[in-house]
């Protein structure tokens, strides 16, 4: 179990190994933090501070996540701000962006200034995504300026795609003024049609209705011929397809200002994962399969996809127990986001460091936060992540108000120790 | 367990050869009882089976219904009225009920495909499929290859055409699961947009040509048209699925040939079967309807059956 702990007075972390995924350098020493604040890093004297000891860990920045729902407002018995900043700090990440799909969504500056508000009592820092459009019903453009000016750091309408290309036009030229980017949920709703899971020999066999890759990729085409056309600053959330993949490769070889994203369950898991109808396998858009993975993994590779994001998108067990019909798409991911990254990942030959990278320096760039890990004078935003550890995920590690999750009995290569989000840490250490 | 490899009924995928050959045996056995003047024998006696309809069914229903009374079973009824289903709040909470009530063994119909597997992670009774979305309807597939095997007495390579809309039917995913396992071979023939992807992967061919495979097959189960699970605009017409599609009696003629007719019904006349065709001497329709009785007998007695007989009979 992970206990949290208020690291008042001087607080040292030692014998561990310290990594800047930004500057991508290791460095030697301690870090000391006083109150929460760091403020001496290297080869320095600790003598007179608490000490946290490393041994065998390395030491990181904190996580940003792209993306998660926390449900506020509306579906509080889903997640809170507390529940889903717990989760977090439990998955190693201190910065998570939250989605606006929520009742009402976040679309008026009043909305965005609730959540910053609110996110002031929890530790790690809580970042609104602005709707697209009024109620995200895909008419007519929100005040991107004013939910920019209350702290908004992107745009989506995420769960739903921006169906109308001339409304999305507006929305990629008005942005540009703002400079942040506009997040387009890529699906082509009647190539989707019922889809349940991904098309395939597969689907047939379960006779689920499927939901073909293309429904992704013609979508991904059509945004990014449209930044193209308005030179918009475009991020593609939860690649899932091959094809969707080739696509924003040719477009960023062009100079189309596009990043991406891609999850990781569509890293780590096929549409295997639903042979025995785990509806906690269900998710928008749909696993694929093993191709598509790889095909993925080569996009971290090249730097096609910028960034790892969880989607986090917890839902009841009410709601999960429901057929696969009716139960509702997403899975919990902040807990297990490192570990399944990490395994998935080195099992490609990647390192450690490259996954952190991925969950660290990609999202910053996403967003151009420019980031000095360990600054001194700044409040700690500090990883602790184990490489070597080997444990299997249970419902003890989940810290969501939430458990679904298809890695439930999976076992994972590399753990998250300890987080700490200035004087406040919660983890496995003493 | 039973005699069967496994304790549920839910699917014919991976189902090995000795279970349908058993299931197949016992069912011709059951028809025997079904043929004398008191159709009951009291194998199940004592035994609480509940017949859990989500679905609209009248058939399968009854055939379900009438072979748990055969086998002196108790039978309770359920239907649930999908109008309730939809708001997708029921399920669980009837299927609770149902396990307080301390069923031996649920049959259950569900318009969601995975629901019968999905049930059997809430209840302890054995669980028999019934129909679940369009995954599989296993039974639905005994009976047919019962059918086939007591018509000609094998089913090794059998020459099997299934004709229709294969994209929205589970009676051709447990056909083809079934007939494939047992050696028979399949063709699929409709029009490409109902043919679903990656079926060839089952080990069947595929052909849009109707004449063609007349031409090839020993027996045509023709696929009712769905109207009720279909989006409109799906078949343009039904003068041009007849005219394409259609098992007609002038195209039949065309062939002269010896050709079983099966249909899993309820049919429309006059749309995929002409009536005379239906009711002519090749077609089989009505003994797969007794049939239909005999192997749910076979089934319910292997899952629920006296647990010795089982056992010598695996030896």
């Amino acid at each position: 179990m992970r206990k949290n702990k208020i690291l008042s007075g001087k607080w040292a972390l030692v014998n561990g190994t310290i990594y800047d995924p930004f500057k991508k350098v290791n460095i030697d020493g301690s870090i000391l933090l006083e109150d929460g604040i760091v403020i001496a890093v290297g080869n320095i004297d600790i003598s007179d501070a608490q000490q946290i000891d490393c041994t065998g860990k390395i030491i990181t920045s904190g996580f940003i996540d792209l993306h998660a729902h926390f449900r506020v407002p509306g579906r509080e018995d889903k997640e809170t701000l507390e529940t889903g900043a717990m989760s977090a700090m439990a998955g190693g990440f201190t910065r998570v962006c939250v989605m606006p799909n929520t009742d009402p969504p976040l679309d008026t500056p009043e909305a965005i200034r609730f959540i910053k508000d609110k996110a002031e009592s929890v530790p790690i820092q809580i970042y609104p995504i602005g709707a697209i459009t009024i109620g995200q019903k895909g008419n007519e453009i929100a005040e991107y300026g004013e939910m920019i000016k209350e702290g908004a750091v992107a745009l989506s309408d995420d769960g739903l795609p921006v169906e109308n290309g001339h409304v999305l036009r507006l929305a990629l030229e008005y942005s540009s003024m703002y400079g942040v980017p506009v997040i387009n949920h890529a699906e082509d709703v009647p190539l989707r049609n019922e889809g349940l899971m991904n098309e395939s020999p597969l689907s047939t066999r379960l006779g689920l209705d499927g939901n073909p890759d293309i429904s992704e990729s013609v979508m991904v085409f059509r945004d990014l011929e449209i930044a193209e056309f308005v030179d918009g600053r475009i991020h593609i959330p939860h690649v899932s397809t091959k094809k969707s993949v080739d696509i924003i490769r040719q477009y960023k070889a062009k100079g189309v200002n596009v990043t991406a994203e891609v999850t990781p369950h569509h890293l780590g898991l096929t549409e295997n994962s639903l042979i025995d109808f785990d509806t906690n396998a269900k998710v928008a858009p749909p696993l694929r399969t093993d191709v598509d993975c790889k095909a993925l993994i080569q996009g971290l590779n090249d730097n096609v996809i910028t960034c790892i994001a969880t989607d986090h998108a917890p839902h009841t067990i009410e709601d999960k127990e429901k057929d696969m019909k009716h139960s509702p798409c997403g899975m919990i991911g902040l807990e297990s986001a490192f570990a399944l990254s990490n395994t998935t990942l080195q099992g490609e030959g990647f390192s450690v460091e490259d996954v952190i990278g991925w969950l660290t320096a990609g999202p910053a760039s996403v967003l151009e936060w420019e980031i000095n890990a360990f600054e001194v004078g700044t409040p700690a935003e500090i990883t602790i992540v184990d490489e070597a550890s080997n444990w299997e995920m249970s419902t003890a590690h989940i810290y969501s108000k939430s458990k679904n999750s298809p890695m439930l009995g999976m076992t994972f290569k590399g753990e998250v120790i300890m987080t700490i989000c200035g004087d406040y840490a919660f983890g496995k250490l003493d | 367990m039973g005699v069967l490899s496994t304790k549920h009924f839910i699917k014919l995928e991976g189902a090995p050869k000795e279970d349908i050959q058993h299931l197949i045996d016992t069912g011709l056995m059951f028809k025997e009882v079904l043929d004398r003047p008191i159709k009951k024998v009291p194998s199940l006696t004592g035994k609480n089976v509940v017949n859990l309809f989500f679905e609209n069914s009248t058939r399968t229903r009854m055939s379900f219904e009438l072979a748990e009374k055969r086998l002196s079973a108790d039978v309770t009824n359920f239907s649930a009225s999908s109008s309730s289903l939809n708001k997708g709040e029921s399920f669980k909470d009837t299927i609770q009920n149902i396990h307080a009530m301390k069923m031996d063994c649920v049959v259950m119909r569900h318009p969601v495909p995975g629901s019968c597997l999905q049930l059997t992670k809430y209840v302890d009774a054995i669980v028999i499929n019934a129909g679940d979305g369009k995954h599989e309807h296993p039974t639905q597939a005994m009976l047919d290859m019962m059918s086939l095997y007591e018509k000609f007495g094998y089913l090794k390579g059998l020459k099997v055409a299934i004709i229709g809309d294969i994209s929205h039917s589970r009676v051709a995913l447990s056909n083809i699961h079934g007939l494939i396992t047992m050696g028979a071979e399949v063709t699929l023939c409709g029009p490409p947009h109902l043919i679903p992807i990656g079926i060839k992967e089952l080990g069947v061919s595929v052909s849009h040509d109707v004449d063609e495979v007349v031409e090839w097959a020993d027996v045509l189960n023709i696929l009712r048209i769905q109207r009720e699970r279909m989006g409109v605009g799906l078949i343009p017409s039904v003068r041009e699925y007849r005219d394409f599609f259609g098992i007609t009696q002038e195209r039949l003629n065309r062939h002269k040939k010896e050709i079983v007719i099966m249909h899993p019904g309820p049919m429309n006349r006059g749309v995929e079967i002409d009536s005379s065709v239906a009711d002519g001497d090749q077609a089989i329709i009505l003994d797969q309807v007794l049939n239909g009785v005999a192997v749910r007998m076979s089934i319910l007695y292997s899952l629920l059956g006296p647990e010795e007989e089982g056992k010598d009979e695996k030896k």
